[in-house]
């Protein structure tokens, strides 16, 4: 871990007029970790992963992607470099096939030379790899799940399809925002061993989540931030002991009570 | 008794089912169910010229293909890539001066200036409206009105390109057979070439940047580069439109710019069914013919053609091609709840 990071986040600051949505936040990913960010709403968790991947200007900071700085570039930019992102509010396209959801980013740039997720270089017909990706993702190829117009697929599939679009392009780094929220335990379960794979195949993942004991369970390194600001960062057990972040997340009560009632 | 309600519903007809993908090939019934409705288009289309009566018949034909090119360039934009273009006058005009430039000025004949004319016209359109591709919202359609009533005031005032008199002496088709079934088959080829386009993983892409751009944007792929491609061909057939008009008329004047040409495609496109391509060329047929027939009211045209459209727009607003296609696959049916 102490090897250069692959995602240098340097003094990133971003106002919207005279809120401070984030204020100086610095942190370094690692290869192949999974870095969990949380804290309350409104503290800058979806303006970090808005920033960073260059779908709004930052006021302030730089990015650098294994060393090259990344702070100016365009979304589809950055996306082509292999940062990808998912979108808390689901975004397929939903008068499409699920299946043909996926034809789209393999027809990027970025998927015709890495041939999509664990092409090798190669990318074969589109239709056959998109559904590939969807049956190793989860979608159940004999119940014809992945044919299904996106619009009819219920919350779960939506969330492993908007993880499908980020691996369709064989990314080096995901930034999923939110992926747990609105699912079912089960559906959470499932997800779960989901994720480790991606981590095992080499992912970089940086995981937002409201959802604290699913994300303690797959998470390396967990970072908090309030109010624009970076708390700490630490294991499970160190935040959790940490005054300031109960102070700040969970208000003054016993954190395990509220953990018992999450 | 009185509880007892009913509703309608729709079912897709056995042979639409039958018909589906590979199994189109089982028996000739299949595949007529599949072919008829495009042989009655193009047979239908092709025949048109040889049925009606005079010469100014004739020619309103070739002016309705040229209509229903615009409005397969404005419903391919619209509804499949999700800008709203008012610019049919502004790539008419493009493509009009262009080939009439190059015919009168450089002496190339009309084989060699509409194809010119098409791709030069269809690059400096999407140069033009390069500007306003990366934003969202209504500034697409209102810088591509803009430009058909600047260009002609530029014209008017700088007295360039004949000036308010226009170019005249310019090449016509050799033969009126020529002439219509040149425009025709171009018609019936890009009609078909777009539709084609609409379903291969490009068009997918350009529905994906109508749909959802910032999911394009996720996906490492520009979104402007998209749009401007789907600017480029969308301008280019109706520059093809204004190239052939040049040669028809064998006169390119400001007239050319005239927001008939943006408005008339957008009516088109209601009344024949948005989204659908094959739709607003039956608008055109229906429309452009519609007006020529009203020019026996004198000023009172205008008021009847607005009838006839405020009435397809409050008794078939889904459009007429939206309707056949659904009467075609499905019948209907009264079940008791």
């Amino acid at each position: 871990m102490s090897s250069e990071p692959i995602l240098k986040v340097v003094n990133l600051t971003k106002h919207f007029g005279g809120i401070k949505a984030l204020n100086n936040v610095s942190f370094d990913l690692h290869e192949g970790e999974i870095l969990g960010i949380i804290g309350p709403n409104g503290s800058g968790k979806t303006t970090v992963v808005n920033s960073i991947t260059g779908f709004i200007k930052k006021t302030g900071g730089k990015v650098f992607l294994r060393g090259k700085n990344i702070t100016r570039k365009a979304p589809h930019q950055i996306a082509d470099m292999g940062v990808t992102r998912t979108f808390q509010i689901m975004r397929p396209y939903y008068s499409l096939p699920a299946y043909k959801n996926l034809v789209i980013p393999l027809f990027s740039p970025r998927a015709k030379r890495t041939g999509g997720w664990r092409g090798g270089g190669r990318l074969g017909d589109r239709n056959t790899v998109g559904i590939d990706i969807l049956e190793e993702i989860g979608f159940e190829r004999d119940s014809y799940v992945p044919y299904k117009t996106a619009a009819t697929l219920p919350t779960g599939y939506l969330k492993r399809l908007e993880l499908a679009r980020c691996l369709a392009l064989q990314p080096d780094i995901i930034i999923c925002d939110e992926i747990f929220s609105g699912l079912s335990m089960s559906e959470i379960a499932s997800m779960v061993p989901l994720i480790e794979r991606l981590q095992m195949d080499g992912i970089t993942l940086i995981m937002i989540e409201h959802r604290l004991r699913e994300l303690f369970r797959v998470a390396n390194r967990t970072m908090v931030l309030n109010f624009g600001e970076k708390l700490m960062e630490g294991q499970p057990d160190e935040i959790m002991a940490n005054d300031r972040v109960k102070e700040a997340y969970f208000g003054s009560q016993d954190i395990e009570e509220v953990m018992t009632h999450a | 008794m009185v509880n007892e309600q009913r509703r309608q519903e729709r079912i897709d007809r056995g042979i639409k089912v039958r018909s589906d993908g590979i199994y189109a090939l089982m028996s000739y019934k299949e595949l007529s169910y599949l072919i008829m409705p495009r042989l009655v288009l193009i047979c239908g289309l092709l025949i048109l010229p040889l049925a009606v009566p005079d010469m100014y018949w004739q020619r309103v034909i070739s002016i309705t293909c040229i209509y229903a090119l615009l409005a397969v360039s404005f419903d391919f934009l619209a509804h499949h890539v999700g800008l709203v273009s008012l610019g049919g006058a502004f790539f008419v005009g493009t493509g009009g001066y262009l080939a009439a430039i190059m015919n009168t000025s450089l002496g190339l004949p009309p084989w060699l200036t509409i194809p010119l004319a098409t791709l030069l016209g269809g690059a400096l359109c999407t140069l033009m409206l390069w500007p306003c591709l990366p934003l969202r919202g209504v500034y697409f359609a209102i810088v591509s009105l803009m430009y058909p009533l600047f260009m002609a005031r530029v014209i008017e005032a700088l007295d360039i390109f004949g000036g308010t008199d226009g170019i005249m002496g310019i090449d016509s088709f050799s033969t009126r057979w020529i002439e219509q079934y040149l425009i025709m088959g171009l018609l019936l080829a890009i009609l078909f070439g777009i539709r084609r386009l609409t379903t291969i993983d490009l068009g997918l892409v350009l529905r994906g940047v109508k749909d959802n751009d910032q999911a394009i944007r996720a996906s490492g792929m520009s979104v402007t580069y998209y749009k401007s491609v789907a600017v480029f061909i969308a301008s280019a057939v109706g520059c093809l439109g204004g190239a052939c008009l040049v040669h028809i008329y064998m006169w390119s004047g400001i007239s050319q710019f005239a927001l008939d040409f943006s408005i008339l495609p957008i009516a088109a496109t209601v009344i024949g069914g948005a989204g659908t391509l094959i739709g607003p060329v039956l608008g055109c047929l229906i429309l452009v013919p519609i007006s020529e027939l009203l020019r026996d009211f004198g000023t009172l045209r205008i008021v009847f053609y607005a009838l006839i459209l405020v009435g397809f727009i409050i008794f078939r607003s889904e459009g007429i091609m939206v309707y056949g296609a659904r009467k075609y696959h499905q019948f209907e049916r009264w079940t008791k709840i």
